[in-house]
């Protein structure tokens, strides 16, 4: 397992900048989560540090070398893509044994045997393993393409939404079976999502990424507890937080121009007057629809509330954050 | 895969099967003929009305593979035929001298043929996947002036070619026409197999590169067998066209390198043309690309049909 550092990566495709300018550093054994939507670079940076594309300009270490001008096989790393990665003409067991066979690892017939039967009974696909790789479910397919990741020892695991085509049930065990595999053999992971549970339940580090450019790098608190934009605010969070205009309410700073309310960040039953517009119960979480000054606000309450539409709450900021103009974090 | 949604009625089932029957009859009637005339006769061959049944003789193929000659009484009755081919050639007064060169101009055809599919394969399939994978300056440019060499009937150029040939020595030489045949296939083999391989998604070589193999190794390993259907239908095509060819055959060939098109023509038999004889030699004319056919006809299907039916 090895640390890896990206300095100054830029790439241009033509004219469009897929990556602008991103530093960052994965620390050894850390899981860090690339988040943002699509199009923010997040699987253009991981094929940099695969070597799957080259960057335009800029550095990648692993483990302190650099390897900006090495092959794929020579970075020795594993990479799970989001889809279309079995090789359909081989059974689960040859998908699996395929990188242990390659000229990089050499590895004799009995080790592959038993290295093969160990992922796949952590997998739960040992039952599966003289199948054609075609012959699979979906997430069946998913697994074997994580297991083969998994029966290497490489520097580093760079995957690429792996659970995104997954029902929400596997999804859930899966993201369980990866988190608990990284922290037992201490394995550094790269991981690329748009899912924002799956950046706060695995994540030891959460890269932010807007259009190519690395906004916010911290633990999944840091960014939660301590975003530097709205961008960065909106990523994480459920409900969403509510970016409202800082004049809304009293005592905004000179400087600000939106003021940025998480659940949490709302006092309910003191301060100002709001109308109730809708109360959803999801189970663990009720969430209330308030109206304040023609501005919509959501939040969340408790789950045996006996508010009702049309009903009046009275709410007040608590320790919000505040923006300027561009989006940044001013207080 | 099912192509239809519900299952048609006996009428239709009845109707499509007659015209199916009808369509394969009116095809194969052709073929049926010469099989037959290579077992019949030289008064029956031309017989008219044509004979449907008639006595089955292997006198068209003794004379196909043998060189014969008219003896007299004396002689004849001096060398008493030992053998069956002898004892057929004996009923005619002829004995045998020696075998005909039917022989060598099917082997040439064999040389030539599977020889310039093989080449026409290599180099089409790694052509295409340059194309397919790798920026290529002028890619579209040159995709379409490979596709332009086949604009016009290649025997256009038949007397350029023929002056070329000369001045190389490549004159009725074998690989004078394999290397003629691959040039003319290739356009074809390039743009069928860069189809196929378009079709492949880039992730699975990307896989095998993060896998530890080289950019050679994961073709190897991987492109290749997913473009397998491709490269058999592309061989099928390849082989079609050279082994049948036969004007730059006639043209470029005279013996050593003479493929059995041009040849089966020349059997003359004594007394007017040998019809039951050019009949046995197109007969044994087919059998190697209809065995080949037949062994790659599931990939064949899926060859002439492609990019009609998505995955």
């Amino acid at each position: 397992m090895a640390e890896i550092t990206l300095s100054g990566i830029t790439k241009d495709y033509g004219s469009a900048r897929a990556l602008d300018n991103v530093t960052m550093t994965v620390p050894d054994g850390s899981f860090v989560v690339l988040l943002g939507p699509t199009g923010a670079g997040k699987t253009t940076l991981l094929r940099m540090v695969s070597g799957l594309d080259q960057p335009t300009s800029g550095e990648i270490l692993i483990g302190g070398a650099p390897v900006t001008a090495r092959t794929p096989a020579e970075r020795n790393v594993a990479m799970v893509f989001q889809q279309y990665s079995l090789y359909p003409h081989l059974t689960v067991r040859e998908n699996l044994a395929f990188p242990l066979k390659s000229p990089l690892l050499r590895t004799p017939k009995d080790e592959i045997t038993r290295k093969v039967q160990l992922v796949a009974d952590a997998l739960q696909i040992a039952h599966k393993l003289d199948n054609k790789a075609t012959a699979l479910s979906g997430g069946e397919m998913q697994r074997v393409s994580i297991g083969r990741a998994l029966v290497r020892e490489p520097a580093a695991f760079l995957m690429d939404e792996p659970l995104s085509s997954l029902d929400a049930k596997l999804r859930s065990d899966l993201r369980v079976e990866l988190k608990s595999i990284q922290s037992n053999r201490g394995a550094t992971f790269l991981y690329v999502t748009h899912d924002q549970i799956e950046a706060m339940t695995m994540a030891t580090h959460v890269g932010v990424l807007d259009h190519g450019r690395l906004v916010q790098f911290g633990t999944p608190r840091q960014i939660y507890e301590d975003p530097v934009s709205v961008y960065a605010a909106s990523r994480l969070g459920q409900p969403r937080i509510n970016i409202l205009p800082a004049d809304l309410f009293a005592g905004a700073p000179w400087d600000a121009k939106h003021i940025g309310l998480r659940p949490e960040q709302i006092r309910q039953g003191e301060g100002e007057e709001s109308i109730v517009t809708r109360i959803e119960r999801l189970g663990d979480q009720t969430r209330l629809h308030l109206s304040y000054r023609d501005h919509d606000i959501i939040t969340v309450t408790d789950p045996h509330t006996d508010l009702s539409h049309g009903d009046v709450l009275k709410i007040r900021p608590e320790n919000p954050f505040y923006f300027d103009a561009t989006g940044a974090r001013t207080h | 895969m099912s192509y239809s949604i519900t299952d048609p009625s006996p009428r239709t089932k009845w109707f499509a099967g007659t015209l199916v029957i009808l369509y394969a009859l009116i095809t194969l009637m052709p073929l049926l003929w010469i099989i037959t005339t290579g077992f019949k006769s030289q008064s029956e061959a031309i017989a008219y009305p044509p004979s449907v049944l008639f006595e089955p003789t292997l006198e068209g193929y003794v004379n196909l593979f043998t060189t014969q000659t008219r003896v007299s009484e004396a002689d004849l009755a001096a060398n008493p035929p030992e053998t069956f081919a002898e004892e057929i050639a004996a009923s005619k007064g002829m004995i045998i001298v020696g075998p005909s060169r039917f022989g060598e101009r099917f082997l040439n055809s064999v040389i030539i043929g599977f020889g310039s599919t093989f080449l026409s394969v290599v180099l089409g399939t790694l052509a295409a996947y340059a194309f397919s994978r790798y920026r290529v300056p002028l890619k579209d440019d040159l995709m379409f002036f490979i596709l332009s060499t086949r604009m016009m009937p290649p025997i256009a150029v038949a007397i350029p070619i023929f002056l070329m040939f000369r001045t190389l020595g490549l004159s009725d030489t074998h690989l004078g026409m394999i290397l003629l045949y691959t040039a003319v296939n290739l356009s074809l083999s390039v743009w069928l197999l860069k189809g196929f391989i378009d079709e492949i998604p880039r992730e699975y070589e990307e896989a095998a590169l993060i896998d530890g193999y080289t950019r050679f190794q994961a073709f190897y390993k991987v492109v290749l067998p997913q473009a397998a259907t491709g490269i058999a239908s592309t061989a099928i095509f390849c082989l079609i066209f050279s082994w049948n060819e036969y004007a730059f055959a006639v043209l470029l060939t005279s013996g050593n390198a003479q493929t059995a098109p041009p040849f089966i023509p020349t059997i003359i038999g004594v007394g007017g043309q040998d019809w039951p004889a050019v009949a046995a030699g197109a007969t044994i004319f087919l059998v190697p690309v209809m065995v080949f056919t037949i062994l790659l006809r599931k990939h064949l299907l899926r060859g002439i049909t492609f990019g009609a039916v998505r995955k």
